[in-house]
């Protein structure tokens, strides 16, 4: 049994004031009530999610490998990448730190590039199977995402504060921003992604 | 499935697609990240250089990921991991170096761990009591490239980047030299001791000193290097002698060098060069030595106050020096002998003894008289040394060959020997005499002559009792006797005055007779 849809009856729903229109002939039609151009789908939504989700992808590696944050202290300097700075909270005795770091910001980054590949491959080829669940997956990513930047604000806020001349100086490293850029491509990844997509084909071919 | 209540049924808008080989602009997305991904990735393999493994005693205050290594206080690379080695006999510390830093992974590079150190007289590494540990580094010159060293468990005393040169010297023990130890050219500290291992054999040690430039150039192969360490205090038959180089020397030990006098400064000796470094200065500037011969003295008396060491003197030249002092017995003539030892230098004699036969020359020597005989070096403290010297009236005697190659000289009683004879002899006649008997005999007479003396003593007491009331009496009696008005006295006047007229008639008579010689027969005249 196939639901009816807005896309079959041929409306368009307006993404800024939630207007249905009917674009009629229209070739680029806009919302008669805000004048926002109206697409039926997001505009080119899964190539600009896989380029996304491939930038993010190369970037997740210089990511974890390169250091986050560089201490330097009167008698020493050390630089930190993410996963050292776990390993340091583990050792030291904060394995609950350790763990919502590692959860926030080495597991969550991961899970959402892989979970949007597999968004994506199903979107493309039209599986048909476990619709809620994609749809489930999707909305948790998109709302798991920002928190992701866990990492780049505590960096941020400590290179900030400790600033003691030669007695101790925090740094941000090139992995903090390769990081930081993982994140946002991810979450513009997820705002590409049109969900609708989901079904579009498996209705298509039913 | 179009609205049937739409009156203009418009014609199906024309659909241009974008060629499809066009790619989107939103592939630039990830094309940037890949430059941004490579660049960083291509710069981090550019930075990092060679991975290093220093083998160090101990891992004592190296931390991985924390510990750096530094040139010239520069870091230079990190430590990345400390582990054992396979038989757990050494930490193995990797390092991963900076790409700038790749001209350490050489072959002559040495590493070691800066820790604060109490060496003689230096403390270092005191800024690591607060930053930790860190390993030093001294950058090879070598091309060749090199991934697994041995770490030093002190820092090197040189640098390679100062300018001098390195020798050897051989000596015979390390005396209170150390690691560090400095160097001394007219009291000048011009280098160090840099290392000091005992040779294979064990008889000798061989020691490596750096000499700074522009010192080095007074190194010439006519150097001599001697022990400069400590006091020298030394007190033997040529009496107390006490030798120091500097305060801080007493404490640590040096080691001094001198040209010798008169020979060519100009010829440096080169880089490497050998030497034999000896006990004392005065040692080392004398003139060598030539290969030692081993000879024994076997003498008859007692050799108290010979000590090893002590001088053999040829004409007041120092020859040689005893080795060891035995004693054996010689069953054949039921004597106790003891053999002396010694190394003898027969250059030291010059011409007399040159190269050739050895043997033949010694004996030679022997039959013109040479003795070795034991003379007191020191009177006060009872020194006692071999001399050689010729002795024509001494017995003949012949060179033995002892085992070993050594040669067994003739010897001859000590001059202080004979006169102890001599002194013998006299006491000896001096304990012929009987003292006993004259003792005896002088006791007799001393008896003989008290009991003699008793008696006197009572004759004595006798006459005092009976003797002297009588002597008293006829003492009086003669007084009495000569007393003017005794009768004696006028019996003898009245004699003398019969006697004078006696004497006046026999007179008269004389002068008669004289007158008238014929009274004597016609008797006297009448008047005639």
């Amino acid at each position: 049994m196939t639901l009816p849809t807005a896309h079959a009856e041929g409306l368009i729903l307006c993404e800024t004031c939630g207007l249905v229109c009917d674009p009629g002939r229209e070739p680029h039609p806009h919302c008669p009530r805000c004048g926002t151009t109206l697409h039926a789908r997001k505009v080119d939504s899964i190539r600009r999610t896989w380029a996304l989700l491939i930038a993010a992808a190369i970037l997740y590696v210089p990511a974890n490998l390169l250091p986050v944050m560089s201490t330097y202290t009167l008698f020493n300097t050390s630089h930190d990448t993410i996963m050292s700075g776990i390993v340091y909270f583990w050792n030291t005795g904060s394995p609950d730190l350790a763990i919502l770091i590692f959860a926030v910001s080495i597991f969550i980054p991961l899970a959402k590039i892989l979970c949007m590949v597999l968004l994506l491959i199903a979107a493309q080829y039209g599986v048909d199977k476990g619709l809620r669940q994609r749809a489930l997956m999707f909305r948790v990513i998109e709302f798991v995402g920002r928190w992701s930047m866990l990492d780049i604000f505590v960096i941020t806020m400590t290179v900030g504060m400790v600033r003691f001349r030669s007695l101790a100086t925090i740094d941000a490293g090139p992995g903090a921003a390769a990081f930081g850029a993982v994140v946002v491509l991810t979450m513009i990844a997820a705002h590409t992604f049109d969900p609708r997509l989901i079904w579009d084909r498996s209705e298509k071919k039913s | 499935m179009n609205d049937p209540d739409l009156p203009i049924q418009a014609p199906d808008p024309k659909v241009s697609r974008a060629p499809r080989w066009v790619p989107s602009l939103i592939w630039l997305v990830p094309l940037v990240a890949a430059i941004i991904g490579g660049t960083l990735a291509v710069r981090q393999i550019r930075s990092t250089g060679p991975t290093i493994e220093i083998e160090f005693a101990t891992a004592e205050g190296i931390t991985p990921g924390k510990t750096k290594v530094k040139y010239k206080n520069v870091d230079i690379g990190d430590v990345t991991e400390v582990h054992l080695n396979d038989d757990r006999t050494k930490a193995v510390v990797k390092v991963e170096l900076d790409h700038s830093a790749e001209a350490f992974a050489a072959t002559d590079s040495r590493f070691w761990v800066v820790r604060p150190r109490l060496a003689g007289a230096t403390v270092t590494g005191l800024g690591t009591l607060l930053s930790g540990a860190y390993i030093g580094v001294d950058g090879g010159r070598s091309k060749d490239e090199q991934k697994h060293f041995v770490g030093l468990e002190s820092p090197p005393v040189v640098t390679s980047d100062e300018p001098g040169k390195r020798y050897v010297l051989h000596a015979d023990d390390i005396g209170s030299l150390d690691v560090g130890a400095p160097v001394y050219f007219r009291r000048i500290q011009v280098g160090h001791l840099e290392q000091f291992s005992l040779d294979d054999d064990g008889q000798s040690i061989t020691v490596g000193i750096f000499v700074r430039a522009p010192y080095d150039r007074f190194i010439t192969p006519e150097t001599r290097f001697w022990h400069a360490s400590g006091i020298d205090l030394s007190f033997d038959a040529g009496g107390l002698k006490l030798q120091t180089q500097s305060l801080a020397t007493i404490l640590l030990g040096g080691i001094a060098f001198e040209p010798l006098p008169g020979s060519d400064v100009n010829t440096p000796a080169p880089e490497g060069a050998e030497f034999a470094l000896a006990a004392d200065r005065s040692t080392a500037v004398k003139t060598p030595d030539g290969p030692p011969q081993t000879v024994v003295f076997s003498f008859r008396n007692t050799v108290r106050g010979l000590s090893v060491g002590a001088p053999i003197d040829f004409h007041g030249v120092t020859i040689g020096q005893v080795q060891s002092i035995h004693l054996t017995h010689d069953a054949k003539t039921d004597t106790y002998l003891a053999p002396v030892t010694a190394v003898i230098y027969p250059e030291r004699l010059g011409e007399a003894v040159d190269s050739g036969d050895a043997k033949a020359r010694a004996a030679a020597l022997v039959k013109r008289g040479l003795r070795a005989q034991l003379r007191p070096g020191n009177l006060l403290t009872g020194q006692m040394y071999v001399a050689l010297d010729f002795f024509p009236e001494a017995e003949p005697a012949k060179i033995a060959m002892v085992e070993g190659g050594a040669v067994q000289l003739p010897t001859v009683d000590a001059e202080m020997i004979e006169i102890q004879t001599q002194v013998r002899s006299i006491l000896k006649k001096i304990e012929g005499v009987p003292f006993d008997e004259i003792g005896k005999e002088a006791r007799d007479t001393l008896v003989t002559l008290n009991k003699t003396l008793k008696r006197l003593d009572g004759v004595m007491s006798d006459a005092k009792t009976d003797t002297l009331p009588e002597l008293k009496d006829s003492l009086r009696a003669i007084s009495q006797t000569l007393s003017g008005d005794s009768p004696t006295q006028q019996d003898t006047r009245a004699a003398l005055r019969a006697m004078t007229d006696a004497a006046r008639a026999l007179k008269s008579l004389a002068d008669g007779l004289d007158r008238n010689p014929e009274m004597l027969i016609r008797g006297r005249s009448s008047n005639k």
